[in-house]
């Protein structure tokens, strides 16, 4: 595993955005001075206005290590300060001031079996583990579970349906599957044979699955979490 | 690259407050809950906390001993590494130095380990957590601190970000060197100022 340490500010440069709607904003970016991230790993994207005055936040990264660029996939929340502005403002060339790769808790090397648990925009440190797995053939290793109200509401749903992620909406009817949360009883079945659990989403959503999980019989510490506030 | 991002003047957090530490926003009402692992179930009658290691009567407090002790409160602020920061919070509990004061640090005691029950655990200096600088709490704004914020019991550090503030916690061990805990081993810094921005290992 690579022993990337985020000690410095870089740059950024933005190659591709894509908006969804008023809900999501996908950037992809070139970095300076790029460190080898871990599928799970956050960057830090830092504002800086004239006069000097900042914003930051972490977002998770989608991306492969493998490639090239580093891609984002940003929620706008209401009012988000720099949500917001991915959303709104940022333009292919803009140059954006970074950090990462951050974070040696919620990574995934490849090799564990694990099982992911995913609320709405929670998918993203996941789609990273994903586009990694596949290219080292060890995709077997790794059960997706993706939640979200709706298709709309849930990043990379074709790509997590192409991988064979189960997706459980709960607001429509996702093909077979009707309109509910995540049962217990659908987590033990996709819990076997794991040696690690991660869950990403709100904190109600992690507080949840996680007493699913225990009703599921997964033992609590395996799982490792990590929850995201409206921080915006 | 330019230094200011094109087209970002600042949004409606902005604010110029001198309580905000660089690069923090204010939260507002809201309490974000960001933890590693799940939240545990804590029974208090089983329950306790200790304070070991280098000190000249290694104690243990069960929920009611603790209680026992004489209380003290913390007006004031806390920042979360994630760039939060709550204004004037208030909890309740007992002080650290309550809990030194019986169990007598040795003088080589440098650096204290504090752990969670769920493993957690966080480095601090001995002196980042004496002479009134942190405390044990179990209430937050008058009423039972709860589990998703660290309840019953957590750790209050509030000088520094706030994982140092070990949520769960059990344990206050002192050592004669500094070890580093959870999020310090994976990439955060070892002390953790937020006035000085302390976030991330490689920081001043």
């Amino acid at each position: 595993m690579t022993e990337a340490i985020a000690s410095s500010w870089t740059t950024g440069t933005v190659r591709e955005v894509e908006r969804f709607g008023e809900t999501y904003v996908r950037l992809r970016l070139e970095v300076a001075d790029r460190h080898d991230h871990v599928p799970g790993q956050h960057y830090v994207v830092r504002l800086r206005a004239p006069d000097g005055y900042t914003a930051q936040r972490s977002y998770s990264l989608a991306s492969d290590p493998a490639d090239p660029l580093i891609e984002l996939m940003v929620e706008c929340l209401p009012r988000g300060e720099v949500s917001g502005f991915l959303h709104d403002v940022v333009e292919v060339g803009d140059e954006l001031e970074l950090r990462g790769p951050i974070g040696r808790w919620f990574v995934w090397g490849g090799e564990v079996p694990s099982l992911c648990v995913a609320g709405g925009s929670g998918v993203v440190p996941f789609i990273s583990m994903l586009r990694y797995a596949r290219r080292m053939g060890t995709a077997s290793h790794l059960t997706i579970v993706a939640s979200a109200q709706t298709r709309e509401r849930l990043p990379y749903i074709e790509e997590l349906e192409e991988f064979g992620a189960f997706i459980a909406l709960t607001r429509e009817n996702h093909r077979d599957r009707v309109a509910a949360h995540i049962y217990p009883d659908e987590l033990a079945e996709l819990s076997k044979g794991i040696e690690r659990a991660y869950v990403c989403g709100s904190a109600g959503f992690v507080s949840f699955v996680g007493r699913s999980l225990g009703e599921a019989g997964v033992p609590s510490d395996i799982v490792r979490v990590e929850q995201f506030g409206a921080t915006g | 690259m330019a230094n200011f991002t094109r087209g970002f003047t600042g949004g409606a957090r902005r604010g110029g407050d001198d309580r905000l530490p660089p690069g923090q926003y204010d939260t507002g009402a809201t309490w974000p809950v960001l933890t590693a692992e799940l939240t545990p179930t804590i029974d208090l009658d089983t329950w306790t906390m200790t304070v070991d290691g280098l000190v000249e009567k290694p104690t243990t407090w069960d929920w009611r001993g603790i209680h026992a002790l004489p209380s003290s409160s913390y007006f004031g602020d806390i920042h979360c590494v994630t760039t939060w920061t709550k204004f004037d919070t208030t909890f309740a509990g007992v002080s650290v130095d309550a809990l030194l004061e019986i169990a007598k640090p040795k003088p080589e005691a440098t650096h204290v380990m504090a752990t969670a029950t769920t493993g957690y655990n966080t480095n601090l200096p001995l002196e980042d957590i004496t002479d009134g600088k942190a405390w044990i709490v179990w209430e937050f704004d008058g009423k039972p601190l709860a589990p998703e914020h660290g309840g019953p019991v957590r750790l209050l550090v509030p000088h520094l970000y706030f994982w140092k503030s070990a949520k769960w916690i059990t344990r206050i061990e002192l050592m004669d060197h500094d070890e580093q805990g959870f999020w310090e081993r994976n990439g955060y810094h070892d002390r953790g100022d937020p006035w000085l921005e302390q976030r991330y290992q490689g920081d001043a």
